[in-house]
């Protein structure tokens, strides 16, 4: 069964990328995870995602197609990244998100994927 | 053998929730496993008066009930997501069931999934009354106070979740099973705490669900024989058992323990209360359940004669309070303090716990009202208004009503 595991990440967390004292613990942190993710032949895709800052929205509104600057969600913590992992149930995922870098304000959301035929 | 309606009911009533919990255990699929056996029953009932009863009923039931679950996916009605119950239809793993003698007890891993830390917190122990035992929404929905409609909706988005993101039917591995059975321990416990000795669990709903929590914890305590905690739970419902037939005087008023007349207890169920408490300390991981098993056996052994022993208690309820943190503890303490070094102290307790966190707990309320009796008869009146107005059983209500007009 596959899960995503969705990286919430609050402003400290995004600042962190860039700053040339946390970075270097920042990025090796996750590519551990990420290396520890392929080496357990579970990981089936994902991607790290960039600022909010640099998110657009897409929407209808009265059959009017909007596009507007800013992330979905207006909320202090956003979607960092995610992950999608084949495991066989909710424990094991769970494990494994349990597993990704502790870093403070981070919130990993797991969610089941919807079979894809 | 001729397979009345009776006979049926029977197997029903014996069978059901074993039936469930196997069929559960395999296809990971709660809500569609008891559909699946309730068409099986409903196949037996028209099949079984005509040909007879079958040699095997329990695997004469898997086998229907397991053929609708195929049925189920092909047409769909079972949505995909329940990708693990296919998985268990290709292993067949439930025909070699069917013709074998036995079939294994999967209800602690199905009580183990119903306290899952994944599941809402204020569906598991009204899931696991409903999954392992069988009580219907209506009757735990009166006991929650809560409308059937939103129990019914409360357990059905449970049951979902358990199948859509795949929570798994295993009894946890031995690093996490502490922790998770403090859960079934909790959820067992939050059933019969509504009806303990504390309150009076005269309302006949509540009455149903400590004898279905006492029952859930013996079952518990007969699948993990091992576990101090599962024991420790046991005894201390045993104990309060014991005592029941006293917590009720002739006109059916409640009566505080303290009132209580220990010779209408059960020495026999106390005697066993007690050997069970023993055992389970001799594993030496003593917890909370533990404690408040001794607490209660504390206070049993007035039916032997003795005097409470409120030192002792007092110390118990220090360290549950040490291992919960939960207000009742610290009221609880305060009470058996009160006891032991007089009211004074107690009232102190009392004084020292913050507000915030006992202001909404109608023991707290209840004892202070005692506590002030003599002091202060007008603020004593006042926290029984106060305790009144935060009780929800109605015998409890009638004894608070009864000591608020006996004040001086």
């Amino acid at each position: 069964m596959n899960y995503s595991l969705l990286v919430h990440e609050p402003p400290e967390g995004f600042a962190a990328r860039t700053d040339p004292e946390l970075q270097k613990a920042y990025w090796e942190g996750t590519m551990r995870y990420l290396q520890a993710l392929r080496e357990a032949g579970i990981f089936r895709g994902g991607a790290g995602l960039q600022a909010p800052s640099s998110a657009t929205t897409v929407r209808y509104r009265d059959d009017k197609l909007q596009v507007q600057d800013g992330p979905y969600a207006d909320t202090k913590d956003q979607l960092g990244g995610f992950f999608i992992i084949e495991v066989p149930n909710l424990d094991v995922a769970l494990e494994w998100a349990g597993r990704f870098p502790r870093r403070p304000g981070v919130v990993v959301e797991v969610r089941p994927n919807l079979p894809q035929d | 053998m001729p397979a009345t309606g009776e006979t049926i009911a029977r197997i029903a009533r014996e069978s059901t929730r074993r039936l469930v919990a196997f069929l559960a255990a395999r296809s990971g699929d709660l809500a569609a496993s008891e559909d699946a056996l309730a068409d099986a029953f409903a196949v037996a009932l028209e099949t079984w008066p005509l040909e007879g009863l079958p040699a095997r009923p329990e695997a004469w039931l898997l086998t229907v009930a397991r053929r609708r679950l195929i049925d189920g996916h092909r047409h769909g009605e079972v949505r995909e997501e329940a990708a693990p119950a296919l998985r268990w239809l290709a292993e067949n793993a439930l025909a070699e069931a069917a013709e074998s003698e036995t079939f294994p007890d999967e209800r602690l891993k199905l009580m183990f999934v119903c306290a899952h830390p994944a599941i809402d917190p204020a569906a598991r122990t009204p899931l696991m009354l409903q999954a392992v035992l069988g009580l219907d929404a209506a009757t735990i929905a009166e006991a929650f106070l809560v409308k059937p409609a939103a129990m019914g909706q409360r357990l059905s988005r449970a049951k979902a979740k358990i199948r859509d993101a795949a929570i798994p039917f295993e009894v946890p591995a031995s690093m996490r099973l502490p922790e998770r059975l403090d859960a079934v321990l909790q959820a067992i416990y939050a059933a019969y705490g509504l009806s303990r000795d504390e309150v009076a669990g005269a309302d006949p709903g509540r009455r149903e669900l400590s004898l279905a929590a006492f029952e859930l914890a013996g079952l518990l305590h007969r699948l993990l024989p091992e576990e101090p905690e599962a024991a420790g739970l046991l005894a201390l419902m045993m104990h309060c058992e014991a005592r029941r037939p006293g917590r009720q005087d002739a006109e059916g008023n409640y009566l505080p323990l303290s009132e209580q007349d220990p010779s209408r207890w059960s020495r026999e169920g106390i005697w066993q209360a007690d050997r069970l408490l023993a055992r389970a300390a001799e594993a030496r991981r003593l917890g909370r359940f533990q404690l408040e098993a001794a607490i209660q056996s504390c206070h049993s052994r007035r039916a032997h004669g003795g005097e409470t022993d409120w030192a002792a208690i007092t110390t118990f309820y220090e360290a549950l309070c040490r291992q919960t943190r939960a207000a009742g503890a610290w009221v609880a303490r305060a009470a058996a303090l009160a006891q032991w070094r007089g009211v004074e102290e107690g009232l102190r307790a009392l004084d020292e716990l913050p507000l915030p966190v006992v202001a909404d707990y109608q023991a707290y309320w209840a004892l202070r009202a005692h506590l002030l009796r003599q002091r202060d008869p007008e603020a004593a009146a006042e926290a029984y208004r106060q305790a009144m107005h935060l009780c929800r059983d109605a015998a409890m209500r009638e004894f608070l009503h009864r000591r608020l007009a006996e004040l001086p």
